[in-house]
C-alpha cells in the first residue's frame, strides 16, 4: 500500500522537475545558426574541397598513389631536353608536362591523405563546401591548364619519340645476333 | 427560445420573415460553417504554436522563413502541400472504411463544439444535458480510429488502432467521474448552468472550491483528457519511434490532414470543457475586468491549457500499454471514486 | 540456458504458418524503421503484444571493409577504419594504430599519446551523447535528443579545428597523430569540460530519474551476468550487468594506466541488476568519468611535436597480432596478419556491436513490442560496425 502512494508521489515529483527544466529552456536563446542568412566561419583545416595549384605541380604522382579511392588521375609527358618549364614557388624544377590532372570529387572520401606527400604543397584542402552542382560530371575537376591542341601536339611528339626509340632498339638487335 | 436563434434575430431582424424551418436550418448551417472555420483556423494556429513552443524548449528556432515574421504562414504552406499530394490508397485496403475514417474523426470533434458557451448570450445549443452530450459524442472518435487502423491493411496500423481503442475507452471513466464532481457542485448538466454556478471572482471557480479536492479532480480530468486526445505521455497509437505513425501510417494528403486537424481540434475541445467545468468558462477572474468580452476569456484559458498539453508532450517519455491501463484503472479511477464520495459528503453536510 | 538461434523455426513458420494458432503475428521491424539504429531487420513472432521470438537480420550495410584492407597500404586503411563505427571514429583509429605499432615496433611520442587520449575520450562522450538522445527518442522523450546534440555540436567543432573533419577524422595515424593542436585548442577543451559537467545533471533531471522513463526501462531486457559473459558482451552493456571489466583498466593500452578514473558498474538501483536502466545509466556516468580523464590529460600534456615519429613509409615485419581496445560500444579487436609487404594480408575486425546484438534473440521472449525497442536501444548498436 505504501508502495502505491510512493509511486504516485515519485511520478508527480519527477514530472514536475522535468517540466521545470523544459520551461527554463523556453527562455534560453536558440543556438540555431540560420543558414543561408548567417554563415559560420569554418576553421582553416576543414576538409571540404580539394584544390590544386597547378603551376606548382612537378608531376611526382605521390598524391595519386596515396589516395585510397583512386580519385586522382594524372597523365604526364616528359619535357624535352632543352625545354624549360620553369620553377615552382619553392624552387624546384618542373620535369613534366602535366597534361591531365583530374580529381573526381564525387569519389573523393575527404581523408586528406593526398596533401601530405606533395613536395611543393600544391594540393590542399579548403574550407569551401558550397559547390553542389546538378550534373555529377561537373564534380570531376580538371586542373591541368593545357588546351586540347597543345595536348594533341605533345602527345604526337611523345609518340614520335617512342617510335624513334623503338626503331633504334630494333636496329640494334640483329647486330647482336650475328 | 434558443439563445443562438435569439442572437441571430438580434443580428439580422429580417430573418424573422422566413418560415421557421428555413430560418433554423440556415442559422444552424451558418453556425456550423463558422465553427468549422474556427476549428480549422485554430488547428492551423495550434500547429504553428506547437512547432514554436517545441523549438524554443529545445533551444532552436522552429519555422522562420515562410511569411516573414517567425514563419507564421508555415502551416498554411503545409496545408497547401497536403492538398496537392497524391491520394494513395493501399491496394488491399478496405476502401469505404478507409475513406470514412478521417471524416468521422473530424465530425466527432466538431460536434462537440455545439455546446461550448462562448459568452452569456452565445452558445450554439443550450441543451440542459450539455455535458452528457459532449461525453457521448466525443467517444465516436474511437470508432473512426479503429476503422482507420483496420482499413489500412497494415499490421502496424492495426497495432496502433487496438492500443488506441483500449486507451480511450479506459480513460472515459476517470473523465466522467471527475466531471460528476463538477455536476455535484453545480447541480446541473447544462454547460451554461455550470458557468453560472461559478460567478463571483477567481475564488469561486470550481477548481478552488472544497479545496484541495476539486483541484485534484481537475488534475485527474487533465491527465485523462491527455489520454483521450492521444498526446504524450499517452501517444502510443501514434508512437513515432515504434509504429512509424500508428493508425494513420497509410494516410496521405488531405486525409492525413484531417486526422491532424481532428487531433488539434480535440485538444481545444477538452481544454474548453476543462475551462468551463473547472476554470469558470467565459467569466473574468475579477469583476473590474469584465469589459473584456467573454469569448476572449474562454479562448485565453483554453489556450493556456493547450500550451500546458504541448509542454507535457515535449517533456515526458511515453507510457507503455500496460502501464497506461494501470494508471487509468488503478490510480485515476479509485481516486475519482474517492473524490465523488468526499465531495458529495461535503456538499450534503454544508447544504 | 537460452536457445542458441531461433532462425530455422521462424523461417519455417513463415513458409508454412500454423493454421490453428490465430493469435500469432509475424511482424517485420524492417530495415527502414525509426527505432532500429541503422539498417537492421528484426523479424518478430508475437502473440498479441508479447514477443515470442526475435531474429535479427544484418548485412544491409556491408561494405567489404576487410576485403578492401587487403588492397590498401597501411596508412590508407585508416580512413576505411574510421567508417566502421562512425560515431566513435577516433577510437577505431586508435585501436588500429596501436595494433600496427605493436606489430611493427614503432614507438609513439608522449605528446601524441596524450592528444590521442584526449580525442578518444572526447569521442566517447560524443558517442554516449548520441546514445542518450536516440534512446530518449525510442522511449518517446523528444527533448533530450536536442539537448544531447547541442552538446555534441561543441565537441564536433573542437574536432573540426584539430583534424579538419566533423565525423570521420583520419586523425590518429600509425606512429602519432596527423596534426598538432592549433593555438588555444587545449584551452577550448578545458572550457568545454567546465561547460559540460552541469549538463549531466540536467539530463538526469529530465530523463534518467523521470518515473515514466524508469517504468519503461527498469526490469526490461534483464541480462544476467553469466549470460552476458557467455554471449561475449563487452563495454557498457556488460558493465550494466554487474561485471566489472573495462579494458582500460584490466588490459591497459596507450597511457591509460596513468589516469585515475572509476569503472562504473550497474547496481540495479532502480530494478534488477542488468536491466536497460542500468545499461543506460552506466553510459551516463561514463561521460562523467571521461571528463575526469580529459581534465587529467590536459594538466599533464607535454610539449613537443606529435608527428615526429610518424614514418614516411610504414614497414610492418611479418607476423600477426590481435589487439583490443575499449570503444564506447565495447571491446574492439583487430587481428592483423602481415607478411612484410606494403599491404596487410588480413585485417579482421572483432566488432563489439556484433556480439552485443547477438544477445537479442535470448532476451526477447516475454517482452512486449515496446520493451523490445527499449532493450534493443540499450545495447547501443551501430550497424556500420556490425556489417563492416
Amino acid at each position: 500500500m505504501r508502495e502505491y502512494f510512493k509511486n504516485i508521489y515519485e511520478a508527480v515529483a519527477t514530472i514536475l522537475v522535468g517540466m521545470w527544466v523544459t520551461l527554463r529552456h523556453l527562455f534560453v536563446p536558440a543556438v540555431t545558426v540560420q543558414y543561408p542568412h548567417e554563415r559560420e566561419e569554418l576553421p582553416p583545416r576543414s576538409r571540404m574541397q580539394l584544390y590544386v595549384n597547378i603551376d606548382d605541380c612537378i608531376g611526382c604522382r605521390q598524391c595519386e598513389r596515396a589516395c585510397p579511392v583512386d580519385c586522382i588521375e594524372i597523365d604526364l609527358i616528359k619535357a624535352g631536353k632543352d625545354e624549360d618549364l620553369g620553377l615552382t614557388s619553392n624552387g624546384k624544377k618542373k620535369p613534366f608536362h602535366v597534361i591531365r590532372f583530374d580529381i573526381d570529387m564525387a569519389k573523393c572520401c575527404f581523408c586528406n591523405l593526398c596533401t601530405f606527400p606533395c613536395p611543393t604543397e600544391c594540393i590542399y584542402m579548403t574550407p569551401n563546401f558550397e559547390y553542389a552542382t546538378e550534373d555529377r560530371t561537373n564534380l570531376n575537376y580538371h586542373f591541368a591548364n593545357y588546351t586540347p591542341e597543345q595536348i594533341e601536339e605533345l602527345v604526337k611528339r611523345e609518340e614520335e619519340r617512342k617510335a624513334a626509340l623503338a626503331k633504334a632498339k630494333e636496329a640494334k638487335k640483329p647486330d647482336q645476333n650475328a | 427560445m434558443e439563445p443562438l436563434l435569439k442572437f441571430a434575430l438580434d443580428l439580422i431582424p429580417g430573418l424573422s420573415q422566413l418560415p421557421h424551418w428555413l430560418f433554423v436550418t440556415l442559422v444552424a448551417l451558418v453556425a456550423a460553417a463558422v465553427l468549422f472555420g474556427f476549428a480549422s483556423v485554430f488547428s492551423l494556429f495550434a500547429i504553428w504554436l506547437e512547432r514554436k513552443v517545441s523549438a524554443h524548449m529545445q533551444d532552436r528556432l522552429g519555422p522562420m522563413e515562410i511569411g516573414g515574421w517567425h514563419g507564421w504562414a508555415q502551416t498554411i504552406a503545409d496545408a497547401l502541400k497536403l492538398l496537392m499530394k497524391e491520394d494513395i490508397i493501399p491496394k488491399e485496403a478496405d476502401r469505404p472504411l478507409f475513406k470514412m475514417a478521417p471524416a468521422i474523426v473530424f465530425a466527432a470533434a466538431l460536434a462537440s463544439f455545439a455546446v461550448i458557451p462562448w459568452s452569456r448570450s452565445f452558445i450554439p445549443s443550450d441543451m440542459n444535458v450539455g455535458l452528457l452530450y459532449i461525453l457521448s459524442v466525443s467517444s465516436l472518435g474511437v470508432i473512426a480510429i479503429l476503422m482507420g487502423g483496420w482499413a489500412s491493411n497494415n499490421k502496424w496500423s492495426l497495432y496502433g488502432a487496438m492500443r488506441s481503442v483500449s486507451q480511450i475507452i479506459s480513460y472515459e471513466i476517470p473523465i466522467s467521474l471527475s466531471l460528476i464532481t463538477v455536476v455535484l457542485i453545480s447541480g446541473t448538466l447544462s454547460m451554461q448552468g455550470i458557468v453560472h454556478g461559478q460567478e463571483g471572482n477567481l475564488l469561486s471557480w470550481n477548481i478552488f472550491r472544497y479545496f484541495p479536492f476539486m483541484f485534484v479532480a481537475f488534475v485527474i480530468y487533465f491527465i485523462a483528457s491527455l489520454a483521450e486526445v492521444n498526446r504524450t505521455p499517452f501517444d502510443l497509437p501514434e508512437a513515432e519511434s515504434e509504429l512509424v505513425a500508428g493508425f494513420h501510417t497509410e494516410y496521405s494528403g488531405m486525409r492525413f490532414a484531417f486526422f491532424f486537424l481532428a487531433e488539434y481540434t480535440n485538444m481545444f475541445i477538452v481544454s474548453a470543457i476543462s475551462t468551463v467545468a473547472f476554470l469558470g468558462g467565459w467569466l473574468p477572474p475579477f469583476e473590474f475586468l469584465s469589459f473584456i468580452p467573454g469569448p476572449f476569456w474562454l479562448f485565453g484559458k483554453a489556450l493556456f491549457l493547450v500550451f500546458v498539453q504541448m509542454w507535457l508532450r515535449w517533456t515526458l517519455p511515453r507510457l507503455r500499454v500496460d502501464q497506461l491501463m494501470y494508471t487509468s484503472w488503478k490510480v485515476l479511477t479509485p481516486f475519482s471514486f474517492a473524490l465523488i464520495l468526499i465531495v458529495s459528503f461535503w456538499r450534503v453536510l454544508t447544504l | 540456458m537460452a536457445q542458441n538461434n531461433n532462425f530455422p523455426e521462424t523461417r519455417y513458420e513463415l513458409i508454412n504458418p500454423d493454421p490453428l494458432k490465430t493469435d500469432e503475428y509475424i511482424l517485420n521491424m524492417g530495415p527502414q524503421h525509426p527505432s532500429t539504429h541503422g539498417v537492421l531487420r528484426v523479424l518478430l513472432k508475437t502473440d498479441g503484444e508479447i514477443v515470442e521470438a526475435a531474429t535479427p537480420y544484418i548485412g544491409y550495410l556491408h561494405r567489404t571493409f576487410e576485403k578492401h584492407a587487403e588492397r590498401m597500404t597501411w596508412p590508407q586503411i585508416v580512413p576505411y577504419v574510421d567508417r566502421m563505427d562512425y560515431l566513435a571514429s577516433m577510437n577505431n583509429d586508435l585501436g588500429y594504430a596501436l595494433a600496427v605499432e605493436k606489430l611493427a615496433g614503432i614507438e609513439v611520442n608522449e605528446r601524441a599519446s596524450y592528444l590521442r587520449v584526449i580525442v578518444a575520450e572526447l569521442n566517447r562522450i560524443a558517442s554516449h551523447l548520441v546514445f542518450l538522445g536516440t534512446y530518449g527518442l525510442d522511449i518517446g522523450a523528444f527533448t533530450p535528443f536536442l539537448y544531447a546534440f547541442r552538446e555534441r555540436e561543441r565537441i564536433i567543432d573542437l574536432f573540426e579545428e584539430i583534424s579538419g573533419s566533423r565525423l570521420l577524422y583520419n586523425y590518429i595515424w600509425i606512429g602519432g597523430v596527423a596534426w598538432d593542436a592549433p593555438e588555444g585548442w587545449l584551452q577550448k577543451v578545458a572550457d568545454f569540460c567546465d561547460y559540460f559537467e552541469p549538463k549531466i545533471k540536467e539530463y538526469n533531471d529530465l530523463l534518467s530519474f523521470n518515473k515514466i522513463f524508469i517504468d519503461r526501462t527498469a526490469n526490461v531486457g534483464v541480462i544476467p551476468a553469466d549470460l552476458a559473459i557467455n554471449y561475449g558482451l563487452s563495454g557498457p552493456s556488460l558493465r550494466g550487468s554487474g561485471v566489472k571489466f573495462d579494458l582500460r583498466k584490466n588490459d591497459p593500452y596507450c597511457i591509460y594506466d596513468r589516469f585515475d578514473f572509476d569503472v562504473i558498474v550497474g547496481e540495479g538501483a532502480k530494478g534488477t541488476v542488468g536491466d536497460s536502466w542500468d545499461r543506460y545509466f552506466v553510459r551516463v556516468q561514463e561521460m562523467r568519468e571521461s571528463v575526469k580523464i580529459v581534465r587529467q590529460a590536459l594538466k599533464d600534456i607535454p610539449d613537443g611535436d606529435p608527428k615526429e615519429k610518424v614514418p614516411r613509409n610504414v614497414r610492418v615485419p611479418a607476423g600477426e597480432i590481435y589487439f583490443r581496445s575499449e570503444t564506447p560500444r565495447g571491446e574492439l579487436g583487430y587481428y592483423i596478419v602481415s607478411n612484410g609487404g606494403k599491404n596487410p594480408v588480413r585485417v579482421k575486425v572483432r566488432a563489439p556491436a556484433f556480439s552485443n546484438l547477438s544477445i537479442l534473440p535470448a532476451i526477447a521472449p516475454g517482452l512486449m513490442v515496446a520493451d523490445l525497442v527499449a532493450a534493443l536501444g540499450s545495447l547501443d548498436i551501430v550497424l556500420g560496425e556490425i556489417d563492416r
